[in-house]
């Protein structure tokens, strides 16, 4: 009897993986799993220097500039060299924003809070490659126009 | 001892007895020759890199971080090695570079940098020398490869156009005052101008 029980659950999960299967659109297709797939070619950094627009506000601005050998440990932060409040009026570059100067505690500080040291945790850079996904995103006044109608 | 430094003394201003004038020029001339080349040769030596890494000090540390940069691998390959920024070209700068290096050999001997520890406390103060000697020569190492006569701010980013353009060509800034920590990593920057 238990065996019976068994089976049945053990044929639908064959079943969806056989089915599924046909279905699932991979980032390597028609490409065998036993093979190895020809990489695409690197992408290059974008090196514009022209800022983009953010898809909402309180989106991490990207960085329109190559950072190749940026050091950014417990020794430096080259980002700051430009990017920090004291340096933005030679290098003309956008100050950090006021909120990396907040703690965890909502208190403003003289220097950018440790919690904000590591600019790559949210800001990156942008490369010229082709996206293997479709960004299905949209932007808020997108979002609003679609829903009046 | 003083008889003997005496004799010796007297003995290289007396004409030659046994070998002739001939002998004398021409083969002074022959072991000047063999002499200078030999010396030029062995101080090439000290500038080839695997003189350079030969010490675990030179291959753990700066050897090793220069590798992530774009003086070790670009696109054109075109490479700098250690002797290219390290020491000038021009001969008795050369000379004059070499011959304080012999602190470094001091240094080698009695293991000023020989542990990893030992070697990232002193690095604030031996970088300083280096930005010390690129700030005097007016990066001079620098210019040995990128001349600034022939900088095509058109080909560069927005922004490199725009200061090289201004601070670099009116002579107020030099390579070093920016480009600090291009082919190592920097120590702890506290207190350096721009940072």
């Amino acid at each position: 009897m238990n065996k019976i029980r068994l089976l049945f659950p053990a044929l639908l999960l064959i079943a969806i993986v056989v089915f599924a299967e046909e279905n699932i659109t991979t980032l390597r297709p028609n490409q065998a799993i036993t093979e190895e797939a020809e990489p695409p070619s690197m992408a290059n950094v974008l090196n514009t220097d022209i800022r983009k627009e953010r898809n909402y506000p309180m989106q991490p601005p990207i960085i329109p500039h190559k950072i190749r050998n940026y050091q950014v440990d417990l020794n430096t932060n080259k980002c700051m060299s430009c990017h920090s409040r004291e340096r933005t009026q030679e290098s003309q570059a956008p100050m950090v924003s006021v909120t990396h100067f907040m703690d965890r505690d909502g208190n403003f500080r003289a220097e950018i809070s440790p919690r904000r040291y590591f600019c790559q945790q949210c800001h990156v850079t942008q490369s010229d490659s082709t996206p293997m996904v479709k960004n299905q995103f949209k932007d808020m006044y997108e979002v609003i126009e679609t829903n009046k109608n | 001892m003083w008889n003997n430094i005496k004799h010796y003394w007297k003995l290289l201003w007396h004409p030659s007895i046994h070998f002739s004038l001939g002998f004398l020029t021409i083969g002074g001339f022959i072991a000047g020759i063999i002499f200078w080349g030999g010396f030029n040769t062995a101080m090439e030596f000290t500038n080839t890199e695997t003189f350079c890494i030969s010490c675990h000090e030179m291959r753990d540390n700066v050897y090793n971080e220069l590798q992530h940069t774009i003086h070790f691998t670009n696109r054109s390959g075109v490479r700098a090695k250690c002797s290219d920024c390290h020491v000038p070209h021009n001969w008795t700068d050369k000379i004059a570079r070499k011959m304080q290096a012999s602190k470094e050999v001091w240094g080698k001997l009695f293991g000023t940098i020989n542990t990893r520890e030992k070697f990232l406390n002193k690095r604030r103060e031996l970088a300083e020398h280096e930005w010390a000697r690129l700030k005097a020569n007016d990066s001079l190492e620098c210019r040995n490869c990128h001349n600034f006569d022939y900088m095509d701010f058109t080909a560069q980013s927005q922004r490199a156009a725009q200061q090289h353009s201004t601070a670099l060509a009116s002579g107020e800034k030099t390579c070093i005052d920016c480009h600090k920590g291009i082919a190592h990593e920097l120590p702890d920057m506290s207190g350096v101008e721009g940072w």
